[in-house]
């Protein structure tokens, strides 16, 4: 489903991306873990197609379609969804109105009528219960005045009513409590299934508990210097990440 | 039928502007220039009584005395006042009582202004009463209103059929001598609208005016007078689009506003005047005075969308004169390009116990200069005054400005007044998110304003809200690269 070849990326002519490889498959779900300025936020940035990231070398593809052409928003009507670490405040503009117009957006790229009002409203109502969202929530302005753990909910609520075909969540887990954990945990395993696949971005191996990846990749430098299965992740919890920055010195 | 090359530049030069024609109807101009003997010849052209003749001459004599304000924020090239024509109506003048026979291209032109009269009537039961070129034209559900005794009919109507009432109120709450414009006005204004509610009666629909400047050159002075009697309610809209022109149209008008005892009156704007081109050339020079007198326990409440003019200059204001009177104003003004607008609002507070609320909305594009100015002013024997201000700004890139004069003068110690202000940039972060999330930048900038205007865009009239919610959507198009 998604591939990166030999991906290099810059933002004012500093390097951070610097060869990177990887293939993901529909089904899967692959965690990128790695510490502080390894690159991790950057990769889900270029992927998104974020224009102050500048690719130097190398090629993004979805289902075999180069992305370097497509705007951010052709990516997400191509099925790219980015949960932020940093969600963004649009005061007076309601988690509603926001979805609606999204979901709006994305139908008529495709080249269908708006989503009915009653359609529209089930889907909400669906998708607030697995993500156990209260209904008074969604009246809310999006992500004003919002907890850490709800801002995150809220993206993945929003991922739940956009169903991606390549979701990915960038340190999803950091300001959630573990209740919060396992509710968005769970969001996400319900997206889980043939035709999609999944990116997980996390510093800790805590997440990974809950969201069970089929590979785990590390990244340092701007290079995915070790991949493994979620052992990998449990080693790394153990050993620290210094364990990888000397093994890439050796 | 083929276009010549020459004819499809022009057209693509003033596609701009959605509603920049220009309809070729024979109109009556008066020669450029204002005197004394234009406006005498202005006032028999209307066969006014000799009393607002001498009213008319009273003002131009003031106004010949007084000088150009020169206080706001605003900067412009001063019109030459001899070189206006004040005077100019659609030929073919008869009052019509049915649609089929008023002049086909003026049906035409309302058609592309998409508000065909048989549309309004059928979707909105809304009486409009439409402004072109300075007379009016149509008026329709007149007879409904008549039944309920509403007077709703263009001033020069009103100064023949209702001397009594336009008499006894024109000039209570602008006076002749209030400032240049407002002296400028009552000297040549050319017509507007009059409307009376009797005592006790709720108008059973919203009252519309369209404004239109047509003829190159002229001026337009709209003068506009609304009676709430006793006990009455009224909601009064008015909405304006005009042609556009390379030389800049002045308009300046009056609208006053009397509202009785217990009486309630909601007056709301869209104003979407050309604004000039992308250079800032040409555009509409909007100099307007609104004022409100409420007595006791009345209401007044302004609801401005402004979008359009090269030049603004406006503050719908309301004088709490009675007891227990409330005066609001709720305002967005959208600048863009080279435009300026210098808006906001005077709340006087007089009686005890009043209450004003200002929520203003200023957004500002491209090279333009917003500027809110207000004054919160409460008398000494205004016991237990109290205001509530909020004024806050929206940026779109780093060329724009963004002004805010809060006057506050209160001469009582009882008074309680909040003022808040906050000042936000639209971000390349909200932007992307938006992205993100499958909408492109035009719709997330649309989706950003109409946010940041809810608040205003709640309190207009349902379908006013749609056609504003567009206006700020063109309006705003194509301003962050």
């Amino acid at each position: 489903m998604l591939e990166i070849k030999d991906l290099h990326a810059s933002v004012e002519d500093k390097k951070i991306l610097k060869g990177i490889n990887l293939q993901v498959k529909a089904g899967e779900v692959h965690a990128i873990m790695g510490p502080n300025g390894s690159g991790k936020s950057t990769l889900a940035s270029v992927i998104a197609g974020k224009e102050e990231f500048e690719v130097k070398k190398g090629s993004v593809a979805l289902n075999g379609e180069d992305l370097e052409e497509l705007s951010p928003e052709e990516r997400a009507h191509q099925g790219i969804f980015l949960s932020f670490q940093y969600p963004v405040e649009i005061p007076g503009v309601t988690v509603t109105n926001f979805m609606k117009t999204a979901i709006n957006e994305s139908r008529k790229a495709r080249g269908l009528e708006d989503m009915p009002a009653n359609q529209m409203l089930k889907l909400i109502r669906e998708k607030s219960e697995l993500l156990e969202i209260d209904r008074k929530f969604l009246s809310r302005s999006l992500n004003e005045g919002f907890s850490g753990g709800e801002k995150k909910r809220n993206e993945i609520f929003q991922m739940a009513m956009l169903e991606p075909k390549l979701a990915i969540l960038d340190e999803t887990d950091s300001g959630l409590d573990i209740d919060a954990l396992r509710i968005v945990a769970n969001g996400v395993n319900k997206l889980r299934g043939g035709e999609n696949a999944i990116i997980v971005i996390t510093h800790y191996q805590r997440l990974l508990e809950y969201i069970v990846p089929d590979f785990v990749h590390v990244l340092h430098d701007g290079k995915i210097v070790k991949s493994g299965t979620k052992e990998l992740a449990l080693e790394l919890e153990e050993k620290g990440y210094d364990w990888i920055k000397q093994e890439t010195v050796v | 039928m083929a276009y010549t090359e020459e004819e499809l530049k022009k057209e693509l030069e003033t596609k701009e502007y959605e509603y920049g024609f220009y309809t070729d109807i024979e109109s009556e101009t008066f020669p450029k220039g204002l005197s004394e003997d234009i406006v005498i010849a202005i006032s028999q052209k209307k066969q006014e009584p000799e009393w607002m003749t001498e009213w008319r001459l009273e003002a131009f004599r003031v106004w010949k005395q007084m000088e150009e304000p020169e206080w706001a924020n605003v900067n412009y090239e001063k019109p030459n006042f001899q070189d206006i024509s004040y005077y100019s109506a659609p030929n073919k003048k008869p009052k019509y009582n049915s649609l089929d026979e008023v002049d086909p291209e003026l049906l035409d032109t309302f058609k592309r202004l998409g508000i065909s009269l048989d549309e309004q009537k059928k979707l909105a039961g809304v009486a409009v009463d439409i402004v072109m070129d300075s007379v009016s034209v149509a008026t329709t559900f007149k007879k409904t209103l008549a039944e309920k005794g509403i007077i709703f009919c263009s001033i020069s109507e009103a100064i023949q059929e209702h001397p009594e009432l336009v008499k006894k109120y024109i000039g209570t709450v602008v006076p002749q001598k209030d400032n240049f414009y407002a002296a400028l006005n009552s000297a040549v204004f050319s017509d507007g609208s009059f409307c009376y509610i009797p005592k006790g009666v709720r108008c059973p629909m919203e009252l519309s005016t369209y404004f239109r400047i047509n003829q190159a050159g002229t001026g337009q002075f709209e003068r506009t007078l609304v009676i709430a009697d006793e006990g009455s309610y009224v909601s009064y809209l008015e909405g304006c689009t005009a042609p556009s022109r390379d030389e800049n149209q002045l308009h300046a008008a009056v609208v006053e506003l009397i509202a009785l005892d217990d009486a309630e009156i909601k007056y709301s704007t869209v104003q979407n005047w050309f604004p000039g081109d992308k250079n800032g050339k040409g555009g509409v020079f909007n100099f307007v005075t609104k004022r409100g007198l409420c007595e006791k326990n009345a209401k007044i409440s302004w609801t401005q969308v402004e979008t359009g003019s090269a030049v603004t200059w406006k503050y719908p204001s309301c004088v709490l004169k009675g007891d227990n009177s409330i005066g609001e104003f709720y305002s967005i003004a959208v600048t863009n390009n080279f435009q300026q607008a210098d808006t906001g609002t005077k709340m006087i507070h007089l009686g005890k116990n009043t209450k004003s609320t200002i929520i203003s909305k200023g957004i500002s594009a491209g090279q333009s200069q917003n500027s809110y100015r207000g004054l919160v002013q409460v008398n000494s024997r205004a016991e237990n005054a109290r205001n509530f201000s909020q004024c806050d700004s929206l940026l779109m890139g780093n060329r724009c400005g963004a002004h805010t004069f809060p006057y506050i003068e209160a001469k009582n110690k009882s008074a309680q007044i909040e003022h808040e202000a906050t000042t936000s940039k639209i971000g390349e972060d909200q932007i992307f998110y938006c992205n993100q999330r499958g909408i492109d930048t035009e719709k997330a900038i649309a989706l950003i304003v109409n946010g940041f205007s809810k608040e205003v865009l709640n309190k207009l009239p349902m379908e006013f809200a749609v056609e504003a919610q567009k206006l700020l959507e063109i309006s705003l198009e194509g301003s962050v690269g």
